[in-house]
């Protein structure tokens, strides 16, 4: 049994103007030590595929069907008190803006000891204890200094660190870090990325990467979901993902980063944008911008299927692979 | 060939003292003046070429944007020049920038900033012809709208709808056209990809390439994504805190870059290659310009600092052809 299993999940936001799905269908699994990347473009649901595993959706959005499979119980139908222990305890969230995330009135030892309280009997030496051990792991110097200081009195790289540490507080199974280091600086965020690429491996943590950068996640998951309006359309070993993508879109997205050897001539563009949630066009969602798409593109959606290199939704893919 | 714009010796400094009582601190019996500065740029010397894209790349904070800005006569110097075709304009006033500022427009990072939202896109992009164009009739200058709207790929009729109608990529594009329609020479582009997806920013870069080759645009672009500048840029100049520390080719910089921060900096892309040279580490973190550190700025980090490093500021001096401000690289230390 996986660790933690997604099984065919919807999302569905209730607007004034009728209810729009932000995500359709999901199904994926994480092992434990596995390292899962979801990409996609802003609007294309990765987020919110996030924030539904540990049950954060809140209204007008809902989980309208499916289920999150962790150890065998099915997190929708936890209760809030339930699904408190789960959260932090055994699977942690890392969110985009370090400033956003850490409470400014509050000093760092204050907000890491609160954690430990809150869901352990353990005693505030104790808890102290705890904080500085992970504060050390996520590499901060003179950690004892740090507890007193307010998060205003660090860079954004250390506050990142601290968020990291925070998260590992009760030593969860799986991290679900959500655009960790988009607000950071390149050389910062190499060096988050490094950390919570070790930590995975020595600690053999889950961790569920959320990006739009491509290039980050190659080089910290072994395994790719791609996502385009609320649904997967491409899933495999990201190596296959960058080297050898099968949907149309994964190759576009690929071929449009600016790269070496080709400096100066025009980059390869797909045009449009992603629609939104509230207009999706007929049958797969891509078909507007994809220049293979056929009739049938247009009526049918197409499902996603498994083959050698991995799952796509796309039928030029099955017709390639079933008809060689 | 002479430079479009020149940047001499370039300083800015911000004040964060507050006003005359913040500034007053009373210690031992004495009451002090006590004035404390953000000092942004500390002498940039930099040239744009006719019909090149040269391009700043830096961390936050390194005084990118405040490069941009200054030339564009948004900040003014606290000391230093600018000259735009041997023609100094950073103390002219505001009537006498009026003729330049048709000739050097900016495009700005955030285009759901940057765009008014209760004027329709017409409105927006008549504007700046109203200022620098005004003998021109109503149903001409809509023709120019109309021309400039077609040629960055946004439909004419559209003129008629508020920026919210719009997705990123599309505001984009209109911030394009409002900057290419008074037909200027030089452009300004701070960061104009960093807010939009990929599949977006590809598109937008192309259309600044094609509006480079069709008009001859010079672009001074700003932006800390090192693999966009690889692609586009023509020359690179690294910056960090508020100084220049290399100025070279794209290619010889990507190649054979010297400075150790910009090794360090480009060693940190995240890219598609499996392998991928090991990330170089800095030491501590990017100190504050507030009290900048004596000598070499990048001293505190640097894994070849000496002495010298730690008294003397290094200044860009031409190896190759790349300028580097470095005395591990003069003296021959750094390989």
């Amino acid at each position: 049994m996986a660790l933690l299993e997604v099984k065919n999940l919807q999302v569905k936001f209730g607007l004034r103007t009728g209810e729009v799905s932000a995500l359709r269908d999901v199904s994926f699994t994480l092992e434990r030590g596995q390292r899962l990347g979801i990409v996609g473009e802003s609007g294309a649901g990765k987020s919110v595929a996030g924030f539904a595993i540990i049950n954060l959706i809140s209204r007008p959005g809902y989980i309208a069907s499916g289920e999150v499979l962790f150890d065998g119980k099915d997190l929708t139908s936890l209760t809030a008190e339930q699904m408190r222990y789960i959260r932090g305890n055994r699977i942690s969230m890392i969110f985009q803006d370090p400033m956003m995330t850490l409470n400014p009135v509050l000093s760092i030892g204050e907000q890491m000891m609160e954690s430990v309280l809150t869901h352990t009997s353990k005693s505030k030496a104790e808890a102290r204890e705890i904080a500085l051990e992970k504060l050390r792991l996520v590499q901060i110097p003179s950690p004892e200094t740090r507890l007193e200081q307010y998060p205003h009195e660090l860079s954004g790289g250390m506050r990142q660190r601290i968020i990291i540490a925070i998260a590992l507080l009760l030593d969860p199974d799986i991290i679900i870090a959500d655009e960790p280091t988009t607000a950071l600086d390149v050389t910062i965020q190499a060096e988050v990325m490094d950390l919570l690429l070790a930590l995975c491996k020595n600690q053999n943590l889950g961790l569920i990467l959320i990006t739009h950068d491509l290039g980050v996640v190659s080089q910290v998951t072994e395994q790719t979901i791609v996502m385009y309006a609320g649904r997967i359309i491409e899933q495999a070993q990201t190596k296959a993902i960058i080297n050898d993508a099968q949907h149309p879109y994964t190759r576009g997205l690929i071929s449009a980063l600016p790269h070496q050897g080709a400096a100066g001539q025009r980059l390869y563009q797909i045009p449009g944008s992603m629609p939104l949630p509230s207009s999706l066009p007929s049958g797969c969602a891509f078909h507007p911008r994809c220049e293979h798409a056929q009739s049938r593109c247009q009526q049918h959606m197409p499902p996603l299927t498994e083959n050698e290199k991995g799952k796509a939704a796309c039928f030029l893919v099955d017709q390639r692979t079933s008809h060689p | 060939m002479s430079s479009l714009v020149e940047i001499k010796n370039l300083y800015k400094r911000f004040p964060i003292h507050g006003d005359l009582l913040d500034q007053l601190s009373f210690k031992g019996g004495k009451i002090h003046l006590h004035k404390e500065y953000v000092h942004a740029i500390n002498g940039v010397d930099l040239q744009v070429e006719q019909g090149e894209a040269l391009c700043i790349v830096g961390e936050s904070g390194c005084g990118k944007s405040t490069v941009a800005r200054t030339v564009m006569g948004l900040l003014s110097p606290s000391k230093g020049e600018i000259h735009y075709q041997q023609q100094r304009i950073d103390n002219l006033s505001a009537n006498e920038m009026m003729a330049y500022r048709r000739r050097m427009q900016m495009i700005f990072q955030n285009p759901y900033a940057s765009l008014n939202p209760r004027m329709t896109i017409t409105q927006t992009l008549e504007e700046p012809i109203k200022f620098h164009q005004p003998q021109l009739s109503r149903p001409e200058m809509l023709d120019k709208v109309a021309e400039v709207m077609q040629s960055v790929g946004v439909d004419p009729s559209w003129g008629v709808r508020f920026p919210h109608e719009f997705s990123g990529g599309q505001r984009q594009r209109i911030s394009i056209a409002r900057a290419l329609i008074v037909d200027p020479e030089f452009i300004v582009a701070d960061e104009p990809i960093s807010a939009l997806d990929v599949s977006i920013q590809a598109q937008v870069l192309n259309l600044l390439m094609d509006a480079q080759q069709q008009r001859g645009l010079t672009y001074l672009f700003i932006t800390h994504d090192l693999s966009v500048v690889e692609h586009f840029g023509t020359r690179v100049a690294v910056m960090y805190l508020g100084t220049i520390c290399e100025i070279a080719p794209t290619q010889q910089l990507f190649g054979k870059p010297k400075h150790p921060y910009t090794q360090a900096l480009l060693s940190a892309i995240p890219n598609l290659e499996d392998k991928k040279p090991d990330f170089i580490r800095l030491q501590g973190e990017v100190p504050t310009p507030v009290n900048l550190p004596t000598g070499c700025v990048f001293n505190g980090r640097c894994p070849h600092a000496n002495e010298r490093c730690r008294q003397q500021v290094p200044e860009l001096t031409l190896t190759d052809t790349t300028l580097v401000a470095c005395h591990g690289v003069e003296e021959g230390r750094l390989a």
